[in-house]
């Protein structure tokens, strides 16, 4: 149900994954992941190494986190992020390139996997694995399924729905090995008996690439999808390949699913095998206004501006607007000194001529905006009850079921803002929710 | 330096538009204006002109000196709602003055007094259709003979349409089997060549419209199968009944504003409901009473008060059909 055709604009397809040179300085921020921030464990002119760890995870949900640079500590202090909030963080002068004796550097595969479920768990969860998809949740609490409940189907996600985003096509076809080692892993961690990799039609490429290789392994099938956006999408993924819908304000494990990022599923191949923990990941610099396309290997810390420099010298005369994401789910950034995280899959430039929004105008009530939203759900509704103040009449309405897949705004003929106001309205919802609890 | 924008995502947009919807649909409106112009002649034309010119102009009168907010006029809606007005009167010549009367109406009280486009209970060219219905009675209901191609000046004023020579021979007693020999092949009848409103008679050209809109993805088939369904079944139940008193289901359907009513005016975005089952209800209660008024109302034609009468109820319909929810 729902959905829409945004253009797919996947222009870096063919752009095989480069190394990204090393930055002369690096800003390591404390919460790259959904959570609690990790605690400092390096002080002001400590040496550290390429994989040390240098932000524990205290905190139940928090991850670990390493660092992707070796040099020296310059300070700790707070550093605003991509998006203008102040985070936590570690300055680091990058010396060198010295990595810790542990991390398994060679170019060789390794299969076997001898860990128990649970040492697998512990071994992510030092590592600083989490998820790539976007969400950055903790890997080894995803992982660590309750007693209470029970997983009967790992789902690994290379739908890549977003436009212009072409990193995991570019991982499946350099590194369907590993991925597929690392599907194994998991699938062994969970005790399921089938991984299922989801990949949208548009990739026949990674389609055949990762088929091939599955068929190598046991229990690994991949699962060619319809193109529609947000196939990609956890919930709409989860029925695409089972059948089965997530209730509301449940979370897939209660329908017996796990759902991973293929971008994870390679992060965790190279934690488990290769000890080297979450450092660095895969991300595309792309625009349609861009000489070149890239898909880069960009360790986290590196800048936006770093990635800039190096890519294209500066950005075009006629950028609008530079998004970190795709350009229906990913967030416009507003600070382009703030260092990637473990949450970056890409930086889009965007021209001026698409950066505006269009003029709003009445809602015509075309109920365009209900078609497209996979969830069900009436946006323009809630556009006009949290306009009104009627929020929980909102909340009656499933408000909090919205994805914030963008559908909505995407076809609304009126260009309402209507994704806008239903984000405003989840949280007034939930902060009323909140003071009821209280 | 230069500034980058910074918005909510998402940061792409579908290359619909307002606009594009509302010229769309002036486009799917030109065949029956073609249609019209060929049996009507210039009168046809000129109403269609003057209707369309003094809906912008009543609209921009009132969006800059009553309430002041920046002009809408070339979103094209105006023009929809002067199109489809001009359809509803008769191609006389009394019309085409009389018809600014019916575009002040539709367009400042049907329309802009609720706030403009989009929030409108009621499809504006019914309100101005009917205010004049009511108020000309005469003039509303004098039609132009039906004559050649293309007649350069129509000016008897006896021909009446079909249903209401009907409706008027029944009142005297006739029996159908004795005024159905009258009527028009239905051939004519499908093609256009009948009395009627300016832009109602040829339910060929109109369906070519609904065609359109329907693979534009303008309008869903939803409320114009449920309309036409529904008043087809019904007139055939009570034609079955009594086929000397009830016009059988296939006259009923192609002749007065049964197909450009379900086709164009119940299919209005913001007067008709937003589910396919609201829709559904919709078109039912519209072929419905456009059936009871006909038969047993005063007027032989019923369907611009079916339609009115359901855009009363369509936001009880947007409550009570729900899209189904992903999560439940």
């Amino acid at each position: 149900m729902g959905g829409v055709h945004p253009e797919e604009n996947k222009i870096s397809t063919a752009a095989a994954i480069e190394e990204f040179p090393l930055p002369k300085t690096a800003v390591i921020l404390m919460n790259q992941h959904l959570g609690a921030p990790a605690t400092p464990c390096v002080a002001k002119g400590d040496k550290v190494k390429v994989g040390q760890l240098v932000g524990k995870a205290e905190a139940f949900m928090c991850a670990n986190v390493h660092s992707p640079f070796s040099g020296t500590v310059a300070k700790i202090d707070t550093c605003k992020d991509a998006f203008g909030l102040a985070k936590p963080a570690i300055y680091i002068n990058v010396e060198g390139d010295e990595w810790e004796e542990s991390i398994d550097r060679t170019p060789d595969i390794v299969k076997e996997c001898t860990l128990e479920p649970k040492e697998i768990v512990d071994k992510l969860k030092a590592m600083g694995v989490v998820g790539l998809g976007g969400a950055t949740f903790p890997t080894h609490i995803k992982y660590s399924v309750p007693p209470d409940k029970k997983a009967e189907y790992l789902i690994i996600n290379a739908v890549e729905c977003e436009p212009y985003l072409t990193s995991d096509h570019r991982v499946m076809m350099e590194h369907a090995e590993e991925i597929c080692i690392g599907v194994s892993i998991l699938r062994k961690c969970l005790g399921v008996p089938k991984a299922y990799i989801g990949i949208e039609n548009n990739k026949p490429e990674p389609i055949a690439v990762m088929t091939d290789m599955a068929a190598k392994f046991e229990g690994i099938v991949v699962e060619p999808l319809k193109v529609k956006y947000p196939q990609g999408a956890e919930k709409q993924l989860i029925n695409a390949i089972t059948g089965r819908r997530v209730p509301s304000g449940k979370l897939p494990i209660d329908v017996g699913c796990v759902v991973s990022n293929v971008g994870t599923a390679y992060a965790v191949y190279e934690a488990i095998q290769k000890n080297k923990p979450l450092i660095e990941n895969i991300l595309t610099v792309t625009g349609k206004k861009l000489e070149k396309q890239h898909n880069y290997h960009v360790r986290f810390g590196t800048t936006y501006n770093d990635l800039i420099a190096h890519s294209m010298g500066s950005l075009p005369e006629t950028t609008g607007k530079v998004i970190s994401g795709g350009p229906m789910m990913g967030k416009a950034v507003s600070n382009l000194d703030a260092p990637t995280t473990k949450g970056a899959s890409s930086l889009l430039v965007i021209d001026e001529g698409e950066a505006v929004r269009a003029e709003e105008s009445n809602c015509i009530r075309c109920g365009k905006c209900m078609n497209a939203c996979p969830m069900g759900l009436e946006p323009y509704l809630f556009s006009a009850l949290v306009k009104n103040h009627r929020i929980e009449e909102a909340g009656a309405h499933n408000i909090l079921d919205c994805i914030e897949c963008g559908c909505c705004f995407f076809s609304c003929p009126a260009n309402k803002p209507l994704l806008d106001e239903i984000r405003l309205g989840k949280n007034l919802y939930r902060g009323i929710l909140m003071a009821k609890k209280k | 330096m230069k500034l980058l924008n910074v918005s909510g995502s998402p940061h792409v947009h579908s290359d619909e538009s307002t606009k594009k919807i509302m010229w769309r649909v002036n486009l799917a409106l030109v065949p029956s204006l073609l249609v019209a112009i060929a049996f009507f002649g210039v009168n046809a034309l000129l109403i269609s002109i003057i209707s369309v010119a003094s809906c912008l102009l009543f609209q921009w009168l009132i969006e800059k000196f009553i309430m002041k907010v920046p002009s809408t006029i070339w979103d094209g809606s105006a023009v929809v709602t002067g199109l489809l007005l001009a359809f509803n009167v008769p191609a006389t010549r009394e019309m085409i003055l009389l018809v600014i009367i019916a575009a002040l109406v539709a367009i400042g009280i049907g329309k802009m007094s609720f706030g403009g486009l989009g929030k409108n209970p009621f499809n504006p060219a019914l309100v101005g259709r009917v205010f004049m219905l009511i108020s000309f009675p005469v003039q509303m209901t004098t039609w132009p003979k039906v004559g050649g191609w293309f007649p350069v000046n129509v000016d008897a004023t006896t021909g009446a349409t079909p249903l209401g020579m009907i409706k008027e021979r029944l009142k005297n007693g006739e029996n159908l089997s004795e005024i159905m020999p009258d009527m028009p092949s239905l051939c004519d009848i499908f093609m256009g060549h009948i009395g009627g409103s300016l832009g109602e008679i040829s339910a060929l050209a109109i369906l070519i419209g609904a065609i359109y809109l329907l693979c534009r993805k303008i309008i869903t088939w939803h409320i114009p199968v449920s309309f036409i369904a529904t008043a087809f079944i019904f007139s055939g139940i009570l034609w079955l009944c009594n086929d000397e008193q009830f016009i059988d289901p296939l006259t009923t359907i192609l002749t007065g504003g049964i197909m450009l009513g379900a086709c164009f005016m119940a299919t209005d975005m913001v007067t008709s409901p937003m589910t396919k089952g609201g829709q559904l209800i919709f078109g039912f209660g519209c072929g419905l009473l456009t059936i009871i008024i006909r038969n047993w109302g005063n007027y032989p034609e019923g369907v611009s008060f079916a339609i009115l009468l359901m855009n009363s109820v369509t936001p009880l319909l947007n409550r009570w059909f729900k899209p189904k929810r992903f999560a439940n």
